[in-house]
């Protein structure tokens, strides 16, 4: 699924757009990084309610191409500038994370198993 | 290609920086044309031990040496030490606080993910002293 598709679907606005091209085969959702850092296995989406400079540095570490921040929060200008460095394409939506995680599961982007 | 050795310096209480080492290193080995597997292992190893620095010590110094083989690193901290380092390497367990979990850390995770993340790992601690934490990445496995 195209990072154009995932930000239509769940209705987005993006903020820093780093390839609105890029595939995206799976999804994580979490408001712990130290989770992401220990689960994620490939180049997931990363859907989270947490924001502070470390969700772009963790998406940095783990090659995860796009975050989607979730229950309208705003992402700080020091996480954009850490995003556009690191080519990471950042966007946020209003709808909660369960409604975010429903809709791209229905439109089959599977979880991120860890394999 | 001769060793390269780097050295950084980690600044204590700046959470909004942690990492920013491990960003300078991974975007170096990536540069390097190092194995994106290498590249993406060294760099949460090294993201998991920075962030501890800046939370559990007061900042320290990461010293990494990337030889065609292997990638060394080093995080020396004259922090508080780990009393029982048993017990600190088992997931889950943590004495990060309130705060620090807000912020997205604290699981618990971060010392098993960095075993786990590389090929060796030997932790020297000292309460009241410090910690220096030794992790070895080799580049052909
Ligand atoms: N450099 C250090 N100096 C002192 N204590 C440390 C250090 N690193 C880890 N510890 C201790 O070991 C515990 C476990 O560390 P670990 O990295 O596994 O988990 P965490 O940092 O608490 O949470 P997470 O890494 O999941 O965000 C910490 O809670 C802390 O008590
Ligand atoms: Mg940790």
């Amino acid at each position: 699924m195209k990072v154009s598709e995932i930000a239509r679907l769940v209705d987005a606005k993006v903020f820093c757009d780093c390839g609105e091209d890029t595939e995206i085969r799976c999804a994580f959702a979490c408001d712990m990084m130290s989770d992401v850092l220990a689960f994620v296995k490939n180049q997931a989406v990363l859907i989270t309610g947490l924001v502070n400079p470390q969700v772009i540095r963790t998406a940095e570490m783990m090659d995860i191409p796009c975050v989607i921040i979730v229950r309208g929060k705003e992402p700080t200008p020091l996480m954009l500038e850490l995003a556009e460095d690191s080519g990471i394409t950042v966007m946020n939506t209003k709808l909660r994370m369960f409604a975010v995680c429903g809709i791209l599961y229905n439109q089959g982007l599977p979880a991120d198993t860890g394999e | 290609m001769e060793d390269l050795h780097l050295e950084f310096t980690v600044v204590p209480d700046d959470f909004t920086r942690a990492g920013e080492v491990s960003g300078k290193v991974k975007k170096t080995l990536k540069d390097l044309g190092f194995p994106p597997l290498v590249v993406r292992r060294t760099a949460i190893a090294m993201y998991e031990a920075e962030i501890n620095m800046v939370i559990h010590a007061n900042g320290g110094k990461i010293t990494v040496t990337i030889n065609p083989d292997v990638i060394t690193v080093v995080f020396a901290d004259s922090g508080p030490g780990i009393p029982d380092i048993g017990l600190a390497m088992q997931e889950g367990w943590s004495t990060a606080s309130e705060e620090i979990r807000d912020m997205g850390f604290g699981a618990g995770m971060g010392l098993p993910n960095i075993k786990k993340s590389s090929d060796y790992m030997d932790v020297q601690t000292e309460l009241g002293v410090g910690t220096t934490i030794t992790i070895k990445i080799f580049t052909n496995p």
